[in-house]
């Protein structure tokens, strides 16, 4: 199986006490915090590499990035990806969801022939998960996200688990398809000393857009139709309030004020 | 000069980190109750490759090296002590054997060694002291295609959960009559004695191994009759020493972490602590020593992997981070305030890992004659 995984180097979460965001460019400012994979990347990552270790193959990492994520995808080197692609061009900056699947869809295109792309469900620094949907709509193959289990037995289609508020579906899907996996997949192994010495010698290949031969308006600022109208840290507020009487009362008080407060 | 890190040692502080907080702490708590060796740990820590860091790949190691090795203990220190003391000691018997052992014995002993099969000890001190080395009495005596060992080794740190054993032994007058030999714990003769009940790194665990006409086969010597002395010292100034600094930078880190996290929380005056100057002198006092003993301990690993002798360096190393540590926990306890003597809180425990990791592989006196006698040379 030839495995596309879309991976996104991320802030580190225990860092984050060091994140800020600018009032001016409405961004946040990553300067000083380290980067790390997208956690739900990590588990479609260690989902593609079972799949290879069962059934045979290539993983491919492809992330949109600048040159300094090199790290990160050394290390989804080492956890066992064969080879990386990052896209680094300044162009791509200030690019939303649909830009950056606009972005991804032609690095796809570019990769050639494959069975699956994995992605995590959602990022844990823009949480909009829609990439992957996107992604697929303009390579135009089916979609499914929340999923929590993949069984290929190539040749044929995928028997895969999606994960919904009452319980799961098994959905039949011809590859190709773009799949983006729940938390409940897996446990992303760990990396080896070893293996940080073989992924020294495996390749990651740095693509501009120029690579890509997309139309402009569809990148960066100009092909991004979500524009931040503002980005900000909600006031952080602490009320308390006693009640009194009887416990019974006390209770239908609670009761009421979480009424009114629209949590029941 | 260049203090930064390689991707490569970045990468794999990263990976150690995030093994150890996760399988380690689950086995804390009977570590502490028992003094026992997690055993269920050493195969994660051989696939891992910590094991086999200073074993070259020919013999199943990943021959990472020495500064890997340091950054690979501290970061198991920082989550707990006790792991790397145990793992430095395993270091040391597969640097004994990868330096001195012949084809044969690299190629039986190290690959189960390097998978985390088998756990391995140094054993130099007897009861007689162990800075005395030359004074050591367990003997070894040739007969036939056999060495018969005598005698009691103490203070061994995994005794009674290891496999292979390398064993100083006398064989002839003075320091020039000790040999190094490889002994596995199902020899006839050899045994187990004392289980020592340690106060601090419990879980590396403390004993004997007893000797009585205890068979080796002759081709179990390391290197040459007469070697011994060179062995053991050797292999404490470049495996156990550094091996020791790297346990107390660890339980540096995890001093300075716990006395922040205390300092941040704890509210007083109507303000967290580490507001207070007070407070601040005892974090930045902590912090200095944790940043000086992470230069003394990467110097060492950096040195050693360009072949350079480390005798001095390595006293220093081992001398200074371990006391640091044991002062920086005490003014990690005095942060807590009463907190600090509970056993909830892992201060008193690390100041306890700090104590005993100071006369470990050398007391500090000993460390301090090689450094004299290094300055009076160089400086007279």
């Amino acid at each position: 199986m030839r495995l596309i995984v879309c991976l996104k180097p991320v802030p580190d979460p225990k860092h984050w006490n060091k994140l800020r965001l600018d009032p001016e460019t409405k961004t946040l400012v990553r300067a000083g915090v380290p980067a790390v994979i997208n956690p739900l990347d990590k588990k479609a990552l260690e989902a593609s590499l079972r799949l290879r270790e069962a059934h045979g193959g290539e993983v491919i990492i492809l992330s949109m990035a600048p040159p300094e994520a090199a790290p990160v995808l050394r290390e989804a080197l080492a956890m066992g990806a064969d080879r990386a692609v990052v896209l680094s061009d300044r162009a791509a900056a200030g690019s939303d969801t649909l830009a950056t699947a606009h972005i991804l869809a032609g690095a796809v295109r570019k990769i050639g022939d494959f069975d699956l792309i994995l992605c995590g469900d959602e990022t844990i620094d823009g949480g909009t998960a829609q990439v992957s949907a996107q992604l697929a709509e303009f390579l135009d193959l089916p979609n499914l996200m929340h999923v929590s289990d993949i069984q290929a037995g190539p040749p044929g289609p995928l028997l895969v688990r999606s994960l919904i508020e009452q319980g799961s579906l098994l959905v039949e899907i011809a590859p190709p398809a773009v799949l983006s996996v729940a938390k409940e997949i897996n446990e992303p192994r760990y990396v080896t000393l070893m293996n940080i010495l073989q992924a020294e010698q495996k390749e990651i290949a740095v693509w501009s857009l120029a690579d890509l031969c997309l139309s402009e308006p569809c990148i960066g600022l100009q092909g991004s139709p979500t524009q931040m109208a503002d980005l900000f840290a909600p006031q952080r507020t602490k009320r308390a309030e006693m009640l009194a009487g009887e416990p019974r009362e006390m209770a239908r008080q609670l009761a009421d004020r979480l009424h009114r407060l629209g949590y029941c | 000069m260049d203090f930064k890190l390689s991707e490569r040692e970045e990468l794999l502080r990263k990976s150690i980190r995030e093994w150890a907080e996760k399988e380690i702490p689950p086995h804390m708590e009977a570590m502490e109750e028992t003094g026992d060796f997690p055993v269920a740990l050493l195969k994660g820590m051989g696939q891992m490759g910590i094991l086999g860091v200073i074993t070259p790949p020919e013999y199943g190691g990943n021959g990472l090296g020495h500064l890997a090795r340091v950054i690979a203990l501290e970061e198991l220190g920082r989550v707990c002590p006790a792991i790397p003391m145990a793992i430095q000691v395993h270091h040391m018997c597969t640097y004994a054997l990868n330096t001195w052992g012949n084809e044969a014995q690299k190629k039986k002993y190290l690959p189960p060694l390097a998978a985390g099969e088998t756990l391995g000890v140094v054993a130099v001190t007897d009861p007689s002291g162990g800075s005395d080395v030359a004074g050591m009495q367990t003997s070894a005596k040739l007969e036939g295609d056999k060495y018969i060992l005598n005698g009691r080794k103490c203070f061994i740190t995994n005794a009674h959960f290891s496999d292979i054993w390398v064993v100083i032994a006398r064989t002839g007058e003075g320091g020039k009559g000790l040999s190094a030999f490889l002994v596995e714990k199902g020899f006839p003769g050899a045994k187990l004695g004392r289980k020592e009940n340690k106060v601090g790194l419990r879980g590396a665990n403390t004993g004997e191994l007893v000797f009585t006409n205890c068979e080796v086969p002759k081709e179990n010597l390391i290197g040459a009759e007469g070697d011994g002395m060179t062995i053991a010292i050797r292999d404490i100034t470049e495996c156990g020493r550094p091996g020791m600094a790297s346990v107390g930078l660890g339980i540096l880190n995890a001093v300075l972490e716990q006395a922040v996290k205390f300092a941040n929380e704890r509210v007083l005056f109507g303000k967290p602590i580490s507001k207070l100057q007070a407070i601040q002198w005892y974090i930045a006092e902590i912090f200095s020593d944790l940043e000086i003993a992470r230069l003394l301990a990467y110097r060492v690993g950096w040195m050693l992997d360009q072949k350079m002798r480390v005798d001095t360096e390595a006293a220093m190393a081992k001398q200074f981070n371990c006391e640091a540590a044991a002062r920086s926990a005490r003014k990690a306890i005095e942060i807590h305030g009463s907190y600090g003597i509970l056993k909830e809180y892992p201060v008193q425990r690390l100041l306890r890992d700090a104590l005993v990791a100071i006369p470990a592989g050398g007391t500090a006196e000993i460390g301090k004659l090689v450094m004299a006698r290094t300055a009076l040379t160089m400086f007279g």
